[in-house]
């Protein structure tokens, strides 16, 4: 039994290759973002409660805005990956479904634009 | 052309409503619905940021509504949903070096996977509040 669909067949390129690499980068920022997780605990326990000016001080710090960045640039990555494989596997109107992963697109990179910006803000900002 | 033969003859996976619930089964499930809760809960660690890099009136305006109960709430929730995805991703990470497939390990990192989260975000509550 063949489970290729006949357009597959006339077209006769087989898959776009690129499942492999969106699997790998789904682990790889998964591992940033694990390996991240103790900076983020490390960041709560400066940052929770704290005055504006703290705030600010904490972000001042070289590694700290490097690791803060790298974590809305994986996170914001990881959760693109998997947002995809979700609405892959529940919507199959190919309409709504092109929709939905441009959608998720646009989502992810506002949060990261907008985690970015903020932290250049913070760090740079008088 | 009549539209079913556009359509391949895909065998089907029987569907989840077949299975018994089993905890490793809920893992599973839970692993992509705290991936999904995060993808959203983001945002609140996010507003949180754009409030800081926009002034102290606002800044604090904000931090005052995550410290009501509510916000409270959903940040316990959040933290809960980091750690637990967390676990996840460990188990996935070991499986694939197709490592921990037998039973007893499978069962085991499930439980594991329950028990660590709900510890860690005690924890780390405890200290950030005492
Ligand atoms: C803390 C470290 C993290 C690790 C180790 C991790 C690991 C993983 C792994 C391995 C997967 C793939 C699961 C699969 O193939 O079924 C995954 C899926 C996902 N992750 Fe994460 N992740 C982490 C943090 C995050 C964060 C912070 C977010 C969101 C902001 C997030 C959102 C998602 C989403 C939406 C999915 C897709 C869920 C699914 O397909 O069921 N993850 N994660």
């Amino acid at each position: 039994m063949s489970y290729r669909t006949p357009l597959s067949n006339v077209k006769g390129l087989g898959t776009a290759n690129e499942g492999s690499e969106h699997f790998w980068r789904q682990r790889v920022t998964g591992l940033a973002n694990l390996l991240l997780s103790v900076f983020l605990v490390y960041a709560a326990f400066h940052l929770v409660g704290q005055d504006l000016t703290t705030v600010k001080a904490f972000f001042q710090n070289p590694l700290h805005f490097v690791l803060s960045t790298a974590f809305v640039m994986s996170a914001t990555y990881h959760m693109r990956l998997g947002m995809q494989v979700v609405i892959e596997d529940y919507v199959h109107n190919e309409g709504s479904k092109i929709g939905l992963v441009i959608l998720n697109t646009f989502y992810t990179a506002f949060v990261a634009l907008a985690g970015v910006y903020s932290l250049l803000k913070l760090s740079f900002g008088a | 052309m009549s539209q079913h033969k556009l359509k391949a003859a895909r065998p089907l996976s029987p569907h989840l409503q077949i299975y018994s619930p089993m905890l490793t089964m809920m893992m599973s499930i839970m692993n992509r619905l705290t991936g999904v809760g995060l993808y959203f809960g983001i945002l609140i660690f996010t507003w949180w940021l754009m409030a800081a890099a926009s002034g102290p009136a606002y800044f604090d305006w904000v931090n005052s509504l995550l410290d009501t109960m509510l916000g409270k709430l959903v940040l316990l929730l959040a933290t809960w949903g980091f750690f637990h995805h967390m676990f996840g991703g460990i188990r996935h990470f070991i499986w694939d070096f197709a490592k921990g497939f037998n039973l007893a390990t499978v069962e085991t990192m499930a439980r594991i996977g329950v028990v660590a989260p709900i510890m860690i975000t005690g924890v780390l509550w405890y200290l950030l509040c005492s």
